[in-house]
């Protein structure tokens, strides 16, 4: 009985989503706008106007059709993160009006510190080229570095954690000089490396290590005797305790670690950049702002903030996938 | 067919040494268990049972005494000697079926046992939740894919830490009924650590009554009634007097 009600009840046709009220009011703030910045004459001659209008006409266009498609059965599940995002869409399209209205429009603020919407448009439109180069070769200093310190961390909070003599002498010297902050060793570096490139992936990789070390080696300290036991009675070898027991009860910490150490590996790039490397993001800044060049400075935070950021979620994906055994997720 | 190892313990004593002064957990611990004997091991909870056992494995040595199988001193652990702990200890990280391979995975015959281990998770009645992880499991579903993982390593001598313990009634009767079951297919030298009277007189060949810490070995009961048994015959309510008057607890005729 009770299973042919259910059964009817999922067949029924699904209900027309409600409407998405913040999606509209985000869509049409949007178009508003957009047509503040094409309509309301600039007070300078600045170029890129037109063409951040029609951008953010699009957007709110796009919007609408989205806040359309959110009350259709079929896409209304699918939609719903973008829902959520309603009252921010909103808060940004009237964050840009306000913004181009103190700089474009009435010029309150001077310039050319405070660079207009159009104009920050203006370098991506302009100088892609040079942004996108930087980009890379911030890429291909971080990456190694970071990717070396991480390996030698892991490696060695494993050893620290494992075998009482490695934690016995390495642990005073972590101590000491595990919280210096990797650029304290700037000077240093630049000094012992004949190429730049060879000091900054040291400073880096070096950012990297202390945390991975210091929470991988407490990590796999804090894990329980038991499970040794366990696998002891059936045979494991130390091999098999230090792969099978230890590193995975550990790896919890392990993220902390690595995530710590991405964030430490990222500030030690673009001071390496700005000191010594002459190219990559933290260059870029540099070299705008010894030209006055506040819009291209501004682009290129907003590039780096774009890029850690994307870093960050990669590791939270990989954290994820390894440790679903850790969620209240149901995977059979 | 017996597949069972001679157990002789001889002697044995141990302490642990806390703070101070050494606590003194078993003291001249000394009896034999024949291969494929069934011996329950009954004593008051802190007396030391889980102690000796860990002694048995070989994951600590004793104080004092000798431990021996077939002869031969224990001196470390073996795979044939394994433990289900009083704690299941699931590798949260290891689905059910990642569990219960891990002895063939540390000894690298884990081509070899692929059916052992499918039999062992239907044997424990796990076999649908093979593919679910520890968190995912009651207490008595953890309980029993721990004694999956036990008998995967086809032990001579399994040692049971109170197996049933965390089981509501029904299915710990159902589970006495397969442990039984399963011992006289596979015939290892069984050491049950259980606080129920009644649970040791349904399964065991002989019953060991341990005194209160430092362990002390009572009274060695054997259990002469055939199986199967039922809790309710005449022979059995008789020496759970006995024994209950052993630990103190008699009940007023
Ligand atoms: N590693 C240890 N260090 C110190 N004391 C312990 C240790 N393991 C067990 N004990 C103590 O030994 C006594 C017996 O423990 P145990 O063998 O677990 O008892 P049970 O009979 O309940 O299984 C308890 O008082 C316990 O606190
Ligand atoms: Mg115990």
């Amino acid at each position: 009985m009770s299973a042919t009600t259910l059964g009817a009840r999922i067949a029924a046709p699904a209900a027309r989503a409600p409407v998405w009220p913040s999606g509209w009011a985000a869509g049409l703030a949007w178009i508003g706008t957009a047509a503040l910045i094409s309509l309301w004459p600039d007070a300078d001659d600045l170029g890129r106007t037109w063409e951040l209008a029609a951008l953010a006409a699009g957007f709110g266009g796009a919007i609408l059709v989205g806040a359309v498609a959110a009350t259709l059965p079929a896409l209304a599940p699918r939609l719903a993160p973008l829902r959520a995002a309603g009252p921010w869409l909103l808060v940004l399209a009237l964050a840009l009006a306000a913004w181009e209205l103190v700089t474009a429009k009435l010029d309150w603020l001077p310039r050319p510190f405070f660079a207009a919407p159009q104009s920050i448009l203006e370098v991506f439109t302009d100088d892609y080229a040079r942004l996108g180069e930087s980009v890379g070769r911030s890429l291909l200093l971080v990456a190694p570095g970071y990717a070396l310190g991480a390996g030698a961390g892991f490696l060695f909070g494993v050893a620290m954690g494992w075998s009482r003599i490695v934690g016995y002498w390495a642990h005073p010297v972590v101590r000491l000089i595990g919280p210096l902050p990797a650029t304290a060793w700037l000077p240093i570096a630049f000094f012992a490396f004949t190429s730049s490139r060879g000091a900054s992936t040291f400073l880096i990789a070096l950012a990297s290590f202390f945390p991975v070390t210091v929470l991988t080696w407490s990590g796999v300290s804090a894990v329980s005797k038991a499970y040794y036991d366990v696998a002891r009675t059936m045979g494991a070898s130390p091999w098999f305790l230090v792969r099978k027991v230890a590193v995975p009860a550990a790896m919890p910490s392990v993220f902390v670690g690595l995530f710590m150490g991405l964030g430490a590996s990222f500030s030690v790039l673009v001071v390496a950049e700005m000191m010594g490397v002459k190219a990559g993001l933290g260059w870029y800044m540099q070299w705008a702002q010894g030209w006055a060049a506040y819009a291209n400075m501004y682009a290129a935070l907003l590039v780096l903030a774009l890029m850690c950021s994307s870093a960050v979620t990669l590791l939270f994906r990989l954290r994820d996938h390894l440790l679903s055994w850790q969620k209240g997720l149901v995977r059979w | 067919m017996v597949n069972g190892a001679r157990l002789d313990v001889r002697g044995v004593s141990h302490a642990f040494a806390l703070e101070k002064r050494a606590l003194r957990v078993l003291e001249d611990i000394d009896f034999t268990a024949e291969p494929g004997e069934f011996v329950a091991l009954l004593g008051p909870s802190g007396c030391g049972k889980s102690t000796l056992l860990r002694l048995v494995a070989g994951l600590e040595p004793p104080t004092e005494g000798r431990l021996l199988v077939d002869g031969k001193e224990i001196t470390g652990t073996d795979p044939s000697r394994t433990v289900m702990f009083q704690d299941p200890t699931l590798f949260p990280w290891r689905t059910v079926r990642g569990n219960a391979q891990l002895g063939p995975e540390a000894r690298g015959s884990l081509a070899v046992n692929a059916q052992r281990i499918e039999e062992a998770l239907t044997l424990v009645g796990l076999a649908g939740f093979a593919e679910a992880y520890p968190h995912q499991l009651s207490g008595g579903m953890a309980q029993r894919a721990s004694l999956a993982r036990a008998l995967v390593n086809e032990p001579k001598v399994l040692m049971l830490d109170e197996p049933l313990g965390k089981l509501d009634s029904l299915t710990r009767l159902a589970m006495q009924r397969e442990l039984v079951a399963l011992w006289e297919r596979e015939r290892f030298t069984a050491l049950l650590v259980t606080h129920d009277v009644e649970e040791a007189l349904l399964l065991a060949d002989r019953v060991l009554v341990l005194s209160d810490r430092p362990a002390r070995i009572r009274a060695d009961i054997r259990v002469e009634q055939p199986r199967p048994r039922r809790r309710d015959q005449p022979s059995l309510v008789a020496l759970r007097e006995e024994i209950l008057g052993l630990l103190g607890l008699a009940e007023a005729a």
